[in-house]
């Protein structure tokens, strides 16, 4: 991505802040990129994502880690995704993402079917800088069928055949995720949500939305230190609190169900979708 | 003794329970509150101890290393037991959660695999659930094999789909092929026939499934249901809870 590389190699001060507004968050990441998402449950940044929108940045190649839901389904219905690898799409408890499915159905994006741990192991593979991981089980499915880019080779330990699917690293240009706290120097804190370290290691840029400020260094302090993700990782960071609505955030931030309600029925239809779309970017203009 | 008042979704995750006995650990994946239900209620009837993981679920996700490490778990052999849905499930034990109609664009896209390729052969108790039970859902031939039931031969594998609980019926997997065991209230032998794309076997003390215990429900209704309501909480509001059922 010639946009991406132009703007991270060029030489920056050694101490700089890397938060910065959620719009020039967003003003990052460039159109045609591969970018990584996490799932509904680790942080999606959506209030970055309907910024995605209005900016209309388009012909991104998503992938999820592993599966995803109303994010994914927003990128698509509003036509700025030209391909999705996933383990799933769907909105949970409200049901089906329709426009992930409409689009799909008509052959209008492209889709690469995968696994959870097979994505898993791509990003790790990523990170770890190694082109393929192994993984157990997946033989003799059509899933298998359906990607060429999974091959399967005999275990070279094994004494008698042992095959074994092997999966290509997984390398975005960009991850994007929301995360309760980073400071300024653009350690993050993720706790748990290791998929999310993962996820920045594999990537060449990581944006990051977050609920609040640290006023120190999360490195400095011995609690946080262990579920932080070190700035050397972060690209940019934007404050944006309640940055998963409508979702649910961190076991702390309620879902919005009205709105999620409304989402699953709109987005069944490509005009209920726009209207509300446009009605949510408007709120927030 | 009179009939006990009880929501279709009490019923289902009693049932599920029951087929998880004997397990040290359960999971219970995404968009999944019957099973997950399920997964607390087997736990909460142990006579010894078991672990119920609930994707998504605070305290009931013991896992400190992101997603991946549940599918670590279960291909280091310490995951007992899994629930599975499927858009279509076949006579085979294979299963779709891809679509229907042609692959890529086709008729019907469902959601996707999700971890059914992987876990179905690395879990030694797939319990299969889909509470819709017709000749479009349980059906011949998948039009797409997200996961297979048996084999394929020379492959490494450690577990399979051993019960199929519908909102009519279960099944026993063994050997390649369904054996009716149960049928729900208000079923019989003929109506599940009737209802199923599969040829299948029946066992020879086919019965009625048993219903909910009042433990069960006590169960369902109080703990599990406060647990489970940050993250379900339409089907907690819907099916657990006392009196609302006719």
């Amino acid at each position: 991505m010639p946009i991406l590389r132009r703007r991270w190699s060029a030489p920056r001060p050694a101490v700089t802040s890397k938060v910065v507004t959620l719009g020039a968050l967003v003003e990052g990441i460039a159109q045609g990129v591969r970018i990584g998402i996490p799932p509904d449950y680790a942080g999606p940044a959506l209030l970055a994502t309907f910024e995605i929108i209005r900016r209309a940045i388009g012909g991104l190649h998503l992938v999820t880690a592993p599966t995803s839901g109303i994010q994914a389904d927003l990128l698509i219905g509003a036509g700025l995704v030209a391909s999705v690898e996933t383990a799933g799409i769907s909105l949970g408890e409200y049901g089906s993402a329709g426009r992930f499915q409409a689009a799909v159905t008509a052959g209008a994006i492209e889709i690469k079917d995968a696994t959870c741990p097979a994505l898993h192991a791509g990003f790790q593979a990523a990170e770890k800088g190694v082109p393929f991981l192994p993984l157990r089980g997946i033989l003799g499915t059509d899933l298998l069928a359906s990607r060429p880019d999974w091959k399967v080779i005999r275990n070279p330990f094994a004494d008698s055949s042992d095959p074994i699917v092997v999966v290509p690293a997984i390398r975005p240009d960009v991850v994007l995720f929301h995360a309760a706290l980073a400071d300024s120097t653009g350690n993050v804190w993720i706790g748990t949500r290791r998929e999310l370290a993962t996820l920045a290691h594999a990537s060449r840029a990581t944006f990051v939305t977050v609920e609040a400020l640290h006023p120190g260094n999360l490195l400095s302090d011995p609690t946080l230190a262990p579920g932080t993700l070190p700035h050397l990782y972060v690209t940019r960071v934007a404050v944006a609190p309640g940055g998963t609505w409508p979702l649910p955030f961190a076991g702390r931030v309620p879902g919005d169900e009205g709105a999620l309600a409304r989402y699953a029925e709109a987005s069944r239809s490509a005009e209920g979708f726009s209207a509300l779309v446009r009605e949510w970017l408007d709120a927030r203009a | 003794m009179p009939a006990l008042d009880f929501s279709k979704g009490e019923f289902l995750a009693t049932v599920l329970a029951r087929a998880v006995q004997g397990s040290r650990t359960v999971a219970a994946g995404t968009n999944s509150p019957i099973p997950a239900a399920a997964a607390l209620l087997a736990r909460a009837r142990a006579p010894a101890a078991m672990e119920a993981i609930v994707l998504g679920l605070g305290e009931y996700w013991p896992f400190t290393d992101g997603g991946r490490e549940l599918f670590d778990f279960a291909a280091q052999g310490r995951l007992d037991s899994f629930f599975l849905g499927g858009g279509q499930i076949d006579g085979a034990g294979n299963i779709n959660l891809v679509g229907v109609g042609g692959y890529p664009a086709g008729k019907m896209r469902f959601p996707g695999s999700y971890g059914s390729a992987y876990l179905y052969a690395l879990v030694p108790n797939v319990v299969l659930f889909r509470e819709e039970h017709s000749p479009r859902v349980l059906v011949e031939r998948v039009d797409f094999i997200s996961a297979r039931g048996i084999g394929p031969e020379g492959a490494y594998r450690t577990g399979g789909p051993r019960l199929l609980v519908t909102g009519r019926a279960v099944f026993r997997f063994a050997g390649g092929a369904f054996l009716l065991l149960s049928y729900h209230a208000g079923e019989s032998v003929g109506s599940i026939r009737a209802a199923t794309g599969f040829a299948f076997a029946v066992a020879p003390d086919v019965h009625e499934t048993a219903p909910p215990e009042p433990e069960d429900l006590a169960f369902l209704r109080g703990p599990i249901a406060n647990a489970l309501r940050p993250l379900y909480p339409r089907f907690v509001a819907n099916a657990l809870s006392a009196g609302t059922h006719s």
